[in-house]
């Protein structure tokens, strides 16, 4: 079983998001990155799927500097091989593009399966996986809460609105993990140590061929602006015992917003 | 030249989403600006009843694809039928609602066009003719507006944002059946398990009533249920008591959980996390209730009631249902 993992740095949930003086990014200054939560179970789902059904684990990133700590950890974590996609041109990519860049690198590493997160957060997009299918012509299954590997099949369970589904589907295919998915591990310090001794290749448009495609999809789509959302009005403090609060709280969600 | 704008109307066991109307709308709104028609896509077994219902929001046309291998929902049969539809209509932009559904097929069908794609957004503007899509991003702590620069562009927009409006100028839909190509399904959906509990779906509910560490324990979901019933609202939850297993996942509002932007969200004895606020700050009102006045909650709050919740909701609940029978 070879299994390619994508690996989104971002920046830390806690991050207070200011906007950078262009306003077409975030300030960069003092972000601490971690994977997306998401690529955390898709890690923990391979190294699992690696102990249990043997073969190899391959991470790959696309990003910057930040990119490589995170494909560290996740080396430290059990993976056994990582790729860095990096080029000045992948600078604040749309979905579009970085799923042409990861595919073209994981297109001829005869991957049985492709394992992403559910969402990079931050851009919140929830897109490459199934971008990332397309462009390699397989199966997907998004949202997955459930993998069953058996033989060149799988199963999961996806999570819908109101509902869990099961699909069942043949291998190779493409999978994106939601919470739920599995319970990811710490790195250990032995894995740290061994992190040191794994190989992370790094890669640029050129070699991965995707030079032209990246240019032309990225002039497809433009940053008008990043903003901080407005911030809301001050609102109203509903003082007195329970029974009278509950009063004022509904006379006014009737009378004042109007919304029951 | 492509032109006007195509939505994807979704169905799930003969019932049409209501986000999809709100597309629908939205599309007919901006379509004036932009410059063409708008016409509106359904796939499926058993869709061609449904037309009648997309009729009233009075797009120009309907194409529809009625095929018993369309029954359940497969990202690569309806991958296909959809990209034909695209195909005819030629459109400049295509719409979809930002559900479960689109999040899975939208993003593929797009690639097929090696077209861009806006997911999750809650405001189309026009300028120069073209659409400008405003996002949020870094869980709604920060928006990102985009424009596009192709001849086909892909939207995907938040369900309870934009207005559904039926409309009518006295013409009438013509309605176009699209025949399925042959379809090759390599992942299919064998099963399909109703989430226990779940009245009301959390994404498209109008209120939403959540409930955080501070109702104390699962025991006391009931009290939360049964302002949910008598609002006719969908029942939400912070992280805390997901990870405590008070309640199942599905519920989960924030970062990562579901993103919510009812009329009304209640948030009872929930702190306020920037993660939670990650997935409710775009509510129209908010009513948060929390015994510290501190509360982090309370800075974004329409309504704040300092108290206990165990002892508030109930009182709510009685309240609403006294007005509701008079
Ligand atoms: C990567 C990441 C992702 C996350 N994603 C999410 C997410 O999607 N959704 C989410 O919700 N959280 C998320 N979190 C967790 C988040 O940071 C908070 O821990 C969580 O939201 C807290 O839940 P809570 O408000 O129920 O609990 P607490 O923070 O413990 O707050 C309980 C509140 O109840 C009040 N209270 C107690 N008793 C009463 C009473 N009797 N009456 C009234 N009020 C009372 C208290 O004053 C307190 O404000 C995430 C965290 C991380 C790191
Ligand atoms: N720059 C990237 N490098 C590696 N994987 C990525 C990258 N961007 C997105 N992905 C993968 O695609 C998933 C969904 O991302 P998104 O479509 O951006 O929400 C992430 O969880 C990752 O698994």
């Amino acid at each position: 079983m070879k299994i390619a993992v994508c690996v989104k740095a971002v920046p830390d949930t806690e991050t207070k998001v200011a906007i950078g003086a262009d306003k077409k990014d975030i300030d960069r200054t003092g972000v601490r990155y971690i994977a997306s939560p998401y690529d955390e179970f898709a890690i923990e789902e391979a190294i699992r799927l690696k102990e249990k059904l043997g073969g190899e684990t391959v991470g790959f990133s696309l990003g910057g500097n930040e990119a490589v700590d995170v494909l560290r950890d996740a080396l430290a974590r059990g993976l056994d091989s990582a790729v860095h996609l990096k080029d000045d041109l992948f600078n604040n990519l749309d979905p579009l593009s970085t799923a042409k860049a990861l595919a073209a690198a994981i297109a001829d590493g005869g991957f049985d399966l492709i394992l992403c997160g559910q969402q990079g957060v931050g851009g919140d997009n929830n897109q490459v996986p199934a971008i990332l299918a397309e462009l390699l012509k397989l199966p997907q299954a998004t949202v997955v809460v459930k993998l069953e590997i058996d033989g060149p099949k799988f199963k999961a369970e996806r999570e819908i609105e109101g509902a869990h589904e099961m699909v069942e589907g043949t291998l190779p295919a493409v999978i994106s993990a939601q919470k739920g998915l599995n319970e990811p591990r710490y790195p250990s310090i032995k894995g740290v140590m061994a992190a040191r001794r794994k190989e992370i290749t790094t890669k640029d448009a050129a070699a991965l061929g995707v030079k032209d495609a990246i240019e032309s999809s990225k002039a497809k789509v433009r940053i008008v602006e990043f903003s901080l959302p407005p911030s809301r009005p001050q609102g109203k403090k509903i003082e007195g015992d329970a029974a009278s609060q509950a009063k004022e709280l509904v006379q006014l969600l009737r009378n004042e917003a109007r919304v029951i | 030249m492509a032109q006007g704008i195509l939505v994807f109307i979704e169905q799930r066991n003969g019932r049409i989403r209501k986000a999809s109307l709100e597309a629908l709308s939205e599309a007919i709104r901006k379509a004036k600006l932009v410059g063409g028609d708008v016409s509106a896509a359904i796939l499926g077994d058993g869709v061609q009843a449904l037309t009648a219902e997309i009729v009233k929001y009075n797009p120009a046309k309907i194409y529809c694809t009625e095929s018993a291998e369309l029954k359940e929902y497969a990202t690569e049969s309806y991958a296909d039928v959809l990209s034909e539809i695209i195909k005819k209509a030629d459109p400049r932009f295509v719409f979809a609602a930002n559900t479960a559904l689109s999040r899975d097929l939208i993003p593929r069908v797009a690639t097929r066009f090696d077209a861009p794609c806006i997911s999750d957004a809650v405001d189309i503007s026009v300028n120069d003719n073209s659409l400008e899509v405003t996002k949020p991003i870094y869980s709604a702590k920060a928006s990102g507006k985009f424009a596009f620069n192709n001849p086909i562009s892909f939207v995907t927009l938040r369900p309870n944002v934009f207005a559904a409006e039926p409309a009518s100028n006295g013409s009438q839909p013509v309605i176009e059946n699209v025949a399925a190509p042959p379809l090759n399904v390599r992942a299919k959906v064998t099963e399909t398990h109703a989430a226990t509990g779940t009245k009301i779906e959390l994404s498209e509910a109008s209120i939403v009533v959540s409930g955080g560490r501070g109702i104390k324990g699962p025991e006391n979901w009931g009290v939360l249920q049964n302002l949910c019933d008598v609002l006719g609202a969908a029942l939400g939850a912070s992280r805390a008591v997901v990870d405590a297993g008070w309640i199942d996942h599905q519920h989960q509002v924030g970062q990562t959980g579901k993103t919510v932007s009812p009329q009304l969200y209640i948030a009872c004895g929930i702190s306020g996390a920037m993660q939670h606020l990650a997935g409710m700050s775009s509510s129209k009102v908010i009513v948060a209730i929390n015994k510290d006045a501190d509360a982090p909650i309370f800075k974004l709050a329409t309504y704040s009631v300092v108290g206990d919740v165990l002892e508030i909701v109930p009182k709510i609940a009685e309240e609403v249902k006294r007005i509701n029978e008079n």
